[in-house]
């Protein structure tokens, strides 16, 4: 199942109520360790602040020159015997996969983990045009067997039980052999490597993503732990890399500051474990490496984010630090957001690329907490961005009518001082009254999706305008 | 308009360009490009000499690899069988035919099977020797060549790394110059190796050995030398 193809943003609503209540799914989520792991990291650098605005400061500079960086980028992975492939939407740049596909008769295609190929729903299409994709990241084999989106950009697979992984291995494993009911983690991740290990040996092209795109060198640069992303790019004939222009960075030292933040937010570790600069085919002389080197460029949405109150969002480096720290989030999972990229920088991100209408229940399933913001390395206002987003809505007409008569009603009395202390007045006396007994309100009328789970505190006594005047002040 | 000069347009217009890029920007844009100026490096990375190395073995085991510390050279072919036959496996390896990791007298080991080239399947270890170490993370830099394939890093279960004193770096921004310095335009692969290979993608359990390998031993030719020398 893919998003892309099936967006689901817009019953967020329904989709988290059905989260709330899926037991299984709050065993499997149950507590996030990233967060504990990414403190530890940070307090390990002092100089991790300083790093943030640097890395923010970095990212703005590539943002606002980047038709330079970007050809200057293109001609240098020319110059190194690789080829870019441009592509404004989706449908394009799947078309540009297929054809250096079907160049080499590909059967089988090895994938590492990347959001854009969920983005472009690449591996639907490839099935359709007769070519096998194969996950090698073992989580995003787990739900590619389980025929499941992502619902973490990192760990992707954090919403399913060891239980069920090896339910999921028993059905698809038969084929290989593989017959026993596994109970440990030890034995799921074995008989996986086996699994991949032939597929890896077999495929005839190699697709990943990019953490960056280095202008310098013509690079694109990999990080992950398992290795995965080496195996997939070295041992196929053709390397393609699914990257978007915001990926871009001038030089590898600019890389090498981002990257300190980066598994440090994401994992709370040091380094990953696998950092891979990647520059072109394979020299003359060399024993191994893909003999063809390719990068698609997609826009879909991103260049159209330059110079709006969303540029910031570009800076993303797809770190999860935001997913990890949002109550929302870990509440109700990376699916109840019905679209590639969950949690707060999902509620950003979606609108921009698939449209405010599809997806404005995101940027409002937020209490503005300001988490994602303190803990983003790359200083992104997730909050602010939200807030626009809702402003937005409004604007269109989007949201629900009875908020928008509510708003209306609550800007009339705003305006006429003497009416809004009088409701007040009235409605503190009410609400006093009622609850004087207990102290709180358990249930009110027209707000009973707010008393449903929580008490609402009762009014003692004056409105906090009448305590000021009476103070004089 | 082919895509490209469609999505170079729309940049431009989004970053409210009307012409060409102002050439002074344009050269200054060009000069931070070849200029390589570090940003901040922190100051666990600033480190040199003998205070670089004990960084770099604390951090590369904080990653679970396992560092061997011996004299010269001549220790090696020891080290390497002592670390095979203490995992219990075999005495056969497959070695990056790197002229620097034949000057090692493996004549002193003989019970090693070495195998020279680029990793089959069904090879258990592989031995490189790397470009250089980093003792901000404890990571080490290996590059593809015709004598170093890169394949070697991750098929084989277990991979030793033979790491020269005289290769161990503050941080990524010294092995960056270094590498430059040696060979100008960057090799097809650089791989950057922080620790043995793992996942925690089955309910956050770490396992090592997802794909690369379960184990990354390094080998520190710690011959007294200065660090950051070769």
């Amino acid at each position: 199942m893919s998003f892309a193809q099936n967006p689901m943003s817009r019953s967020f609503k329904a989709n988290a109520g059905a989260a709330l209540r899926d037991r299984t799914l709050q065993r499997a989520m149950g507590y996030l360790g990233f967060r504990e792991k990414r403190l530890e990291a940070v307090a390990r650098l002092p100089e991790f602040e300083a790093l943030r605005d640097q890395a923010r400061e970095i990212k703005n500079h590539t943002l606002a020159h980047l038709d330079f960086y970007l050809e200057a980028y293109e001609a240098k992975v020319l110059e190194s015997g690789g080829q870019v492939h441009w592509c404004r939407t989706p449908d394009e740049a799947r078309r540009a996969v297929l054809a250096l596909c079907r160049s080499v008769g590909a059967r089988t295609v090895t994938r590492g983990k990347t959001m854009i190929g969920e983005e472009i729903a690449l591996n639907p299409f490839l099935e359709e045009n007769g070519i096998q994709p194969v996950e090698t990241d073992l989580g995003e084999y787990i739900i590619q067997l389980r025929s499941e989106p992502p619902s973490h950009i990192i760990a992707p697979a954090i919403h399913v039980t060891k239980e069920q992984v090896a339910e999921t291995f028993l059905a698809k494993h038969a084929a290989y052999g593989k017959t026993r009911l596994l109970t440990e983690p030890r034995e799921m991740l074995e008989e996986a490597r086996g699994i991949l290990r032939d597929k890896f040996l077999r495929a005839d092209v190699g697709i990943t993503g990019a953490n960056f795109l280095v202008a310098e060198t013509g690079s694109s640069i990999i990080v992950t732990n398992e290795g995965n992303g080496d195996l997939t790019q070295l041992l196929p004939k053709i390397h393609i890399v699914l990257a978007t222009p915001e990926k871009l960075v001038p030089t590898l030292e600019d890389a090498s500051t981002i990257l300190r933040l980066l598994a440090r937010s994401a994992t709370g570790q040091e380094y990953s474990v696998y950092t891979t600069v990647s520059t072109g085919p394979r020299r003359a002389g060399d024993l191994d490496g893909p003999a063809q080197y390719h990068v698609v460029i997609l826009d879909n949405g991103r260049t159209a984010m330059l110079g709006t109150e969303f540029q910031d969002m570009l800076r993303c480096i797809r770190c999860s630090a935001c997913l990890n720290h949002c109550p929302v989030y870990n509440a109700v999972g990376g699916h109840a957001y019905g679209w590639v990229y969950p949690g707060p920088m999902g509620s950003v991100l979606t609108p921009s690329l698939i449209g405010v209408d599809q997806a404005g229940a995101l940027p409002n399933a937020s209490t503005f907490c300001g988490k994602c913001e303190s803990v983003c390395p790359m200083k992104i206002p997730l909050p602010k961005m939200m807030r626009h987003w809702r402003e937005r809505e409004h604007e269109a007409k989007l949201s629900p009518v009875l908020a928008r008569w509510g708003l209306k009603a609550w800007a009339f009395a705003a305006r006429r001082p003497l009416l809004y202390r009088a409701m007040t007045r009235w409605a503190a006396a009410i609400l006093g009254a009622l609850g004087r007994r207990h102290g709180n309100l358990a249930n009110l009328p027209l707000a009973s999706g707010w008393t449903e789970f929580r008490d609402l505190p009762a009014p003692e006594g004056k409105t906090f305008h009448a305590l000021w005047a009476e103070r004089g002040r | 308009m082919s895509a490209r000069e469609q999505m170079l347009a729309d940049v431009r217009r989004a970053l409210g360009r009307k012409g060409p890029l102002d050439a002074a920007i344009r050269a200054s844009l060009e000069t931070r490009l070849k200029g390589h100026k570090p940003n901040l490096v922190p100051r666990r990375g600033q480190v040199r000499g003998r205070e670089a190395i004990e960084a770099f073995v604390r951090m590369a085991e904080f990653s679970l690899a396992t560092v061997k510390r011996v004299h010269g050279e001549n220790e090696v072919p020891a080290a390497v069988a002592d670390y095979l036959k203490g995992q219990n496996l075999a005495p056969r390896l497959r070695m990056a035919p790197d002229p620097q990791l034949d000057a090692i007298p493996w004549g002193a080991a003989p019970m090693l099977q070495i195998a020279r080239g680029k990793p089959d399947p069904s090879d258990e270890v592989g031995l490189g020797g790397a470009f250089a170490a980093i003792a901000e993370t404890g990571t080490l830099m290996l590059r593809s060549g015709p004598d170093s394939p890169s394949t070697l890093n991750f098929l084989p279960e277990t991979h030793i790394v033979v790491v020269k004193a005289g290769a161990v770096l503050g941080s990524y921004e010294n092995a960056w110059a270094r590498l430059r310095q040696a060979q100008g335009a960057l090799p097809r692969t650089v791989n950057l190796i922080t620790g043995p290979s793992r996942s925690g993608d089955i309910e956050q359990t770490l396992q090592l050995g997802a794909h690369g390998p379960r184990r990354l031993h390094i080998v520190l030719v710690d011959d007294g030398s200065e660090s950051g020398r070769r």
